[in-house]
């Protein structure tokens, strides 16, 4: 049992990065723009949280500080590559599942590219001290994680602004007849997702590893991306979808340590949360919990 | 003169139809961008062109020496890129998008080290068995997509990525399990499951480039001829046209959608195979993508889909992943390359903004004929 309990700290520092970016995936998909490049926008604020924080490390910032601004930084930086994706697919209309490859293929090259020029190596050089936990061994990636949970759901469910996101998503035209810029909450939506994905890249870097690396992110942003489809697009499934991601994760990290699980291969648990979703969309086919316009470019004035 | 000027915008206008051209431009805007980013970071540009003239023609401008291998390595690189940009293509001409080609790609590789290590070692059938079963392996990989899409209208984006993780995790548990393994290869594979050509090695100054070359010609031959001069590839892309128009037409829409799946699961498990018993001597136990898959995607998009033109995407990112090595010891980071290939796809997705100037060109024509009468 206090087995179970200690794994708790790792648990929720596995979900953490996945539930920021699922949620950011989330509120992109309401609007009606699929992301499929979140796995890219993680990369992109991982690579430039882990080299903020070194190189404040190295010009002797104070540590708390550096934190901080490197996972904001992070976010900035995503959230600009994000708005590539937004432009594509909402002023110009374009494949959405094109541009966000493009993006993720893109973040392969930049992010190496970039320690490349600042370190002269294929990966970031390690700092010395990432973010710390507090009291219970747990980091506090846990509570922005359920920050902005609570604040998306504030938003979307109980705010104007959140049932005029949801509107855009379900039926654009129909938003723009009673005067909802479709155009604008697209934009903003694209745009918080890639600053959520900037975030949840940061707090990946400064927690679970010591340095920004090709193998950093490895499919994380996939996972969230699942997280959304299985969770139904709603705030409450989506975390419960990255609780269960991420605990499949850690358990692979940590399977060694019990016995009756030491029979099945780490990897086993590696697949499951992938396996999970495809046999969970299988027996939610037919009824359709997607946004109805997720996907499709809304052109104004067009039929 | 203004019959001229006239001449002049309908050749702007029919250049920009053309899919051709709006590739052509696409790839040479990657290329300016990654130059300028190079220049950005203070790097010498020159040496990235000549890396890649080197890859290209085995000439190296450094000193003057001339070495045929690389040409044939650009080859032997291509020949994964091609294949898995006929695997994109294949399925995006149904109008499904296969982001899963990495996944049908690491089954195929896995099954064929299966076999290659434990299979029987019969000479010349042995690593054909391997090639079949790699096939095979992709095609079941990529045809569960396609049926689950058909069938339960599971998003095949979600429903292929999905897969790509299941099968790097089963294949790292597959490969684990197989003889003399440790963390990153197996035990080296027997004689006769190697794709060795020992013609190609004496004509090529010792490069990789093996058999898996005619395979890679051939597909490119039955991709095109599947399409263009089969019912089977009339129905795919009246499919892929319009779904619902095919459907009434009497054409099998749901056969079309699980067969494309599966046949452009073929294409990538073949890739797989190839690379697994033509570049390496062992099997890998891989712990990251190759990305040959992902890559895939962007060939077939720069090719247009077509066998040809994917052929000569194919081959231009096997140059550049040839170029790579050579552009890191001129002090040019090698992930210049995929910043270029990422680059591409962005501006391939800003292709649909060519349509949009098309039609203010056309307008603004018609606004002038209009005004000038």
């Amino acid at each position: 049992m206090s087995l179970i309990l200690g794994m708790i700290p790792m648990i929720l520092m596995m979900v953490a990065p996945i539930l920021i970016c699922a949620i950011g995936g989330m509120i992109s998909e309401r609007s009606g723009v699929t992301n499929i490049a979140l796995e890219g926008l993680l990369c992109f604020g991982g690579c430039s949280a882990a080299i903020a924080h070194k190189l404040f490390e190295l010009a002797g910032v104070s540590h708390s500080l550096s934190i901080v601004v490197s996972l904001c930084i992070g976010s900035v930086i995503a959230g600009l590559i994000s708005l590539i994706h937004a432009y594509t697919a909402i002023d110009l209309g374009a494949d959405q599942t094109i541009s966000g490859t493009g993006i993720n293929l893109l973040a392969n090259g930049a992010t190496i590219f970039a320690s490349q020029i600042f370190f002269k190596a294929d990966r970031t050089k390690e700092f010395q001290m990432g973010m710390q936990t507090d009291r219970l061994g747990i980091y506090p990636t846990a509570y922005i994680a359920i920050a902005v949970v609570l604040l998306a759901w504030f938003v979307l469910y109980k705010l104007p602004y959140g049932m005029h996101l949801r509107a855009c998503g379900e039926h654009p035209a129909a938003a723009e007849s009673v005067g909802i810029n479709v155009r604008r909450i697209r934009y903003q939506a694209v745009l918080v997702s890639g600053i959520l994905g900037g975030l949840a890249g940061g707090c990946c870097v400064l927690t679970q590893t010591i340095q920004y690396t090709s193998n950093t992110i490895n499919g994380k942003g996939f996972i969230a991306l699942a997280a959304v489809s299985f969770g139904r697009w709603t705030p409450l499934g989506v975390t419960l979808a990255s609780l269960l991601f991420g605990a499949a994760q850690a358990f692979s990290v940590i399977a060694t340590n019990f016995g009756a699980l030491r029979v099945l291969p780490s990897d086993f648990f590696n697949i499951l949360p992938y396996v999970i979703t495809l046999v969970a969309l299988i027996f939610t086919s037919g009824k359709n919990y997607a946004p109805l316009d997720v996907g499709k470019p809304y052109t104004k004035g067009a039929s | 003169m203004q019959k001229s000027d006239r001449n002049q915008k309908d050749l702007a206008l029919r250049l920009l139809e053309s899919n051709g051209f709006i590739s052509v431009l696409v790839v040479i805007l990657g290329f300016l961008a990654g130059t300028i980013l190079v220049l950005l970071v203070g790097r010498n540009p020159g040496n990235m062109y000549k890396a890649i003239l080197q890859a290209l023609s085995g000439y190296n401008m450094d000193n003057g020496k001339m070495n045929v291998r690389y040409v044939f390595e650009t080859f032997n690189y291509a020949v994964p890129y091609i294949l898995c940009g006929l695997s994109m293509g294949f399925a995006e001409r149904v109008g499904l998008f296969n982001i899963g080609g990495e996944g049908q790609y690491i089954m195929g590789m896995t099954v064929a080290e299966v076999f290659a290590l434990l299979g029987p070692q019969v000479p010349g059938l042995h690593w054909f068995a391997c090639l079949v079963l790699a096939t095979l392996a992709g095609a079941l990989w990529g045809g569960v997509v396609g049926v689950l899409k058909a069938k339960y209208e599971v998003s095949e984006v979600v429903g292929t990525i999905m897969l790509n993780y299941t099968a790097l995790y089963l294949s790292r548990i597959i490969c684990l399990r197989l003889p003399g393994a440790n963390t990153y290869k197996t035990a080296n594979y027997p004689e006769t499951a190697t794709l060795f050509n020992s013609l190609f090695d004496k004509w090529t100054n010792h490069s990789m480039l093996n058999n898996g070359l005619f395979f890679m010609f051939f597909c490119v031959l039955l991709y095109w001829f599947v399409m263009e001069k089969t019912s089977l590839g009339y129905g795919m892309r009246a499919t892929g046209f319009n779904r619902e128009a095919a459907r009434a037409s009497g054409i099998p829409v749901t056969r079309s959608i699980a067969l494309s799946m599966a046949i452009a699961g073929a294409f990538a498990g073949l890739a797989g195979g190839i690379v697994a018993l033509g570049s390496f001597r062992y099997g890998r136990v891989i712990s990251g993508m190759d990305n040959y898959g992902f890559d895939g995607i962007a060939v077939a998009l720069v090719g247009n889909c077509h066998a040809l033109g994917t052929m000569v995407a194919g081959y231009l990112f096997g140059l550049l992943k040839n170029a790579q090595p050579l552009m890191q010891s001129r002090n040019i980071p090698k992930e210049i390359t995929f910043i270029i290939q990422g680059l591409i796809v962005v501006f391939i997705a800003l292709r649909s903004g060519v349509v949009l100037i098309r039609q203010n060109l056309e307008k603004r024509r018609l606004a002038k004929e209009i005004a000038s009468e």
